[in-house]
């Protein structure tokens, strides 16, 4: 699992790889509050096109994020779901709240 | 039950096994050939069930988890996740979409629901202070048969 997060003019882009379950949500939670405390960007841009398996762990780690970003007076958006990953999307209904792209 | 072939296996409770779980039961599944988006949803049921042990069966402790895998005729599969954990009081409310008893631990109450998606049939048997059992099953498509 690795996330790599590059900001520019306010967009924070955190580009994760590899698989999201329940043990590898702990490690990314961290790297990415870290983030979003330290550099309160305006948009943190999750990009998971390089994610190659996620369960409902992941979705809790977007709803996550999305109420600490919200705290911090900016927005979530979700980048490049493959279509697997884009099919639990849907079933948790995250899309209604987090902008997917 | 007609079975055309089968593996058990367990593993401790340990979050680090959920990908474990996931990988044993994907490379026997293989042998029926599932098409790439069968194998992803089994995976994915696989992984919610083992986590379901981890997080609220042996919440705060820790113990076994058992998981059969059986293929049976007409490419149907079947699994059952096993732990000897706390057991669930509630099982119809466990099962609402949405429902957790472990938010802090950020889980989205979608485990059940994922597994009822991706699956075709679910059941879930439970008793307090005994443990929880899981059984999925999945009839693959006729793809080239």
């Amino acid at each position: 699992m690795k996330v790599n997060i590059k900001s520019e003019n306010g967009t924070a882009i955190a580009v994760l790889s590899g698989e999201i379950d329940h043990h590898t949500a702990k490690m990314l939670r961290a790297e990415l509050d870290k983030f979003v405390i330290t550099m309160q960007p305006d948009i943190l841009a999750i990009d998971l096109s390089g994610i190659t398996f996620m369960d409902s762990s992941g979705i809790g780690l977007i709803i996550g994020r999305y109420k600490l970003i919200k705290e911090c007076g900016g927005r979530l958006e979700i980048r490049s779901p493959q279509p697997y990953i884009r099919r639990m999307l849907k079933i948790s209904g995250i899309e209604r709240i987090v902008k997917i792209i | 039950m007609q079975i055309l072939n089968e593996i058990r296996f367990t593993v401790p409770s340990l979050s680090v096994n959920e990908s474990t779980a996931r990988a044993v039961v994907s490379s026997f599944i293989v042998q029926a050939d599932p098409t790439v988006e069968e194998l992803s949803d089994i995976r994915t049921a696989v992984s919610e069930a083992v986590t379901n042990c981890i997080v609220h069966g042996y919440r705060n402790t820790s113990g076994v988890i058992d998981i059969t895998v059986r293929l049976l005729p007409e490419r149907e599969i079947y699994i059952r996740i096993k732990d000897n954990g706390c057991g669930i009081a509630d099982i119809q409310q466990a099962m609402q979409p949405l429902f957790t008893t472990a938010p802090e631990e950020e889980r989205s109450g979608l485990g059940f629901s994922v597994m009822e998606s991706f699956m075709d049939k679910l059941t879930v048997k439970s008793k307090v202070g005994k443990g929880t059992t899981v059984t999925m099953r999945k009839k693959l498509s006729t793809h080239g048969y």
